[in-house]
């Protein structure tokens, strides 16, 4: 029976992939032709979605974006038999693997997304899945850490600290109860691989976690997942479900003596989640103000108990480098950026997507050859790379490899792995006005130069924009920047100030522009 | 939100009996305040006062505690909501696509301001940053259903849709 794919990742659904794939059963079923319709993850490109494939003897071949009243025409032209003519013949994208967006990709983390069925255990087993874990009962709690240790992988949620080192400390801590949490916040406007992942691929994350609790001695993960994200949300358990019936979770653990659970939380709403001790206090059942570090999670973390806290990339990821060895991982990438990041083209651009590359692509390779430009079709004028902490680029900086210390090294942080770029529209004051006000909605509280800094920040930023003593107003949005940097306990109210001085640095006529 | 797999168009009138039934459940699982409040939420639209010191007494906590929880998350209400609650995006990713004249369209169209219900109780406007759907900007969440590329035409449609269920 002939297999065709629409996504169920709900980006695909959010322009109507659920309306093409009822099309698709109804034109089907009307035509007397049999066949499988497969809700796949989504392949990332999501100026094709709905993206609709059909597996053939040649691979897949890709129809985009299809409309649910385009596909009476794909039926009429031959679909999915044959590549359709008539009217439809515009949909036909040929092979999937193909498409130079997808073909230029370095697919690692993200190899199974939008191949396999998400909920098909035999899917993911047929794919390559399950080969790390299994190589990873054979060997010593020990022995795992040094093989992602000596990977190179840092923590994909944004910090970039070693994840072998963050579970070496949890693997020293004494016997007892120990945690693995799965940080599942993605609140970065520009980001959207956890969530694809989650819906896409969710067994790699299982995985991931199942060999984290091998490798530091935990019994119970816990994922905390964003309330946002309604649909991941459900599509996880339900993964997790799938997993448990398979001996995947559970007692016995493909048969060994292992055993490892997971239960998978939602957030409320609060950007300040995505902090881990934060998420700590959430999962515990508390606001989620930040904790004082020391004592580090990884001595004492939830419920007082050591605790490895990873990204869901993170976590994802380690499969692979079980499966594949340190060595197969740590050859990607530049510098002490090892691997590859799936980062995520988004905002003002013709072509957003996911595209997981070594680290060491520019700036400028992400927007303009994969991203095409921007959507609008106006000049390019700033990108936000990291999320709302990140700091505003001018064109100058795209030359500016993705890679940790490049961006540091230029006022910038790598984050997420979120691009989020604008046309010639944007008021950077604006932008950096929006980021003080962001901190002052999203701040915990905890802190003095976060909790008033943020309010004032917004203050003294319309307050240049009104052009009221300007030169005055500028030393003092310095000078509380420099406070909140310094002064803050965690990176809300400490990196709120990048976005800011970069705007005020990069753009600075659009601070001084003639009131009107 | 779905952590009992049903939708907000099931919320009910305040009933101690089933309230403390959700409580019991979910009294003794680890850190159990946001599933509970969760739980609770979904059931009666809001978080009702009168569930306040039922939640405390089971958790052992003070009133004072769990306010303070239920007033730091953005999701939890204290007050019920329209039928329907329509989330607009206005984080970085849907501003760079004009989500801000979205929002000022949805205002003027539907005559209240952000964090407001329609006088028919139809609809809730709120803001929400990041729905993941940075790619298809700007972004909208109606109840719990994504929409992407949402021009004030595609909003208009939606709205129409929802108010006409009443």
């Amino acid at each position: 029976m002939i297999r065709v794919f629409v996504p169920r990742d709900a980006a695909a659904l959010s322009v109507g992939a659920e309306a093409v794939a009822a099309a698709i059963a109804r034109e089907a079923a009307a035509a007397g032709r049999e066949i499988q319709l497969v809700r796949n993850g989504s392949r990332g490109l999501f100026w094709l979605e709905p993206l609709v494939e059909v597996e053939t003897d040649a691979g897949r071949i890709a129809y985009g974006p299809v409309r649910p009243e385009d596909v009476p025409a794909l039926f009429a032209g031959g679909f999915p038999e044959t590549r359709p003519g008539g009217t439809a013949a515009s949909l036909y994208l040929g092979p999937t693997e193909e498409i130079p967006y997808l073909q230029c990709q370095e697919r690692l983390t993200f190899a199974r997304c939008g191949v396999t069925d998400p909920l098909s255990v035999e899917d993911y087993v047929a794919h390559g899945g399950l080969r790390g874990l299994d190589r990873a009962l054979s060997l010593s709690s020990a022995e795992i850490v040094e093989e992602v240790t000596r990977s190179g992988l840092r923590g994909r949620g944004g910090a970039g600290f070693p994840t072998g080192i963050k579970w070496r400390t949890v693997l020293q801590q004494p016997e007892g109860p120990k945690y693995i949490v799965c940080n599942a916040d993605e609140g970065d406007s520009g980001t959207f691989a956890d969530r694809m992942l989650m819906e896409g691929d969710p067994f790699s994350l299982i995985e991931g976690m199942v060999i984290a609790g091998l490798a530091v001695g935990a019994e119970q993960g816990y994922v905390y997942i964003r309330s946002e994200y309604p649909h991941a949300f459900a599509a996880f358990r339900q993964a997790v479900e799938a997993a448990r019936a398979a001996g995947w979770l559970g007692d016995g653990i493909r048969g060994s003596e292992h055993r490892f659970e997971i239960d998978v939380r939602l957030g409320a709403g609060a950007y300040i989640c995505g902090e881990e001790t934060s998420l700590l206090e959430s999962l515990e059942g508390k606001r989620g103000t930040i904790r004082f570090k020391p004592p580090l999670p990884a001595i004492q973390g939830l419920f007082g108990r050591p605790t490895v806290v990873n990204n869901v990339l993170s976590l994802a990821t380690v499969p692979i480098i079980l499966d594949r060895g340190a060595e197969f991982y740590a050859d990607f990438g530049m510098g002490r950026s090892r691997g590859t990041m799936p980062f995520q083209l988004a905002g003002n651009l013709r072509r957003g997507g996911l595209v997981e590359k070594a680290f060491g692509l520019t700036l400028r390779e992400a927007i303009f050859e994969y991203g095409g430009g921007t959507a609008s079709g106006r000049p390019f004028r700033a990108v936000q790379v990291g999320g709302p902490l990140g700091a505003y680029f001018p064109e100058e900086l795209l030359d500016t490899p993705l890679d940790y210390e490049a961006f540091a090294a230029r006022g910038g942080l790598l984050g997420h792995g979120g691009i989020v770029v604008f046309d010639d529209t944007v008021d950077l004051a604006r932008q950096a006005r929006f980021a003080m006000e962001f901190c002052a909605a999203e701040s915990c509280g905890k802190c003095t130069p976060c909790r008033i800094g943020s309010t004032r920040g917004v203050e003294v930023i319309e307050h240049i924009m009104a052009g009221r003593e300007r030169e005055r107003n500028l030393v003092l949005l310095e000078d509380l920047c420099e406070v909140m940097t310094d002064a803050s306990l965690c990176a809300l109210g400490g990196l709120t100030p990048l976005p800011v001085r970069s705007a005020v640095r990069h753009f600075p006529e659009d601070f001084s522009r003639p009131v009107s | 939100m779905s952590v009992n797999g049903r939708s907000p168009e099931a919320a009910g009138e305040w009933d101690p009996a089933r309230a403390q039934e959700i409580i019991a459940a979910w009294k003794a699982v680890p850190g159990a305040a946001l599933p509970m409040l969760h739980a609770l939420q979904e059931a009666f639209g809001y978080i009702p006062d009168p569930a306040v010191p039922l939640i405390a007494d089971a958790l052992v906590l003070s009133r004072a505690e769990v306010v303070g929880v239920i007033e730091f998350y953005h999701d939890f209400r204290r007050e019920p909501a329209g039928r329907h609650v329509l989330k607009v995006c206005r984080a970085e990713a849907c501003q760079s696509m004009g989500c801000e004249a979205l929002v000022a369209h949805l205002q003027e169209r539907l005559g209240i301001a952000m964090g407001e219900t329609t006088p028919d109780g139809a609809l809730t406007l709120e803001t929400v940053y990041c729905l993941g759907n940075c790619a298809l900007s700007p972004a909208v969440l109606l109840d719990h259903q994504l929409y992407g590329r949402v021009s004030p035409e595609r909003a208009d449609a939606l709205v129409r849709e929802v108010r006409a269920e009443a």
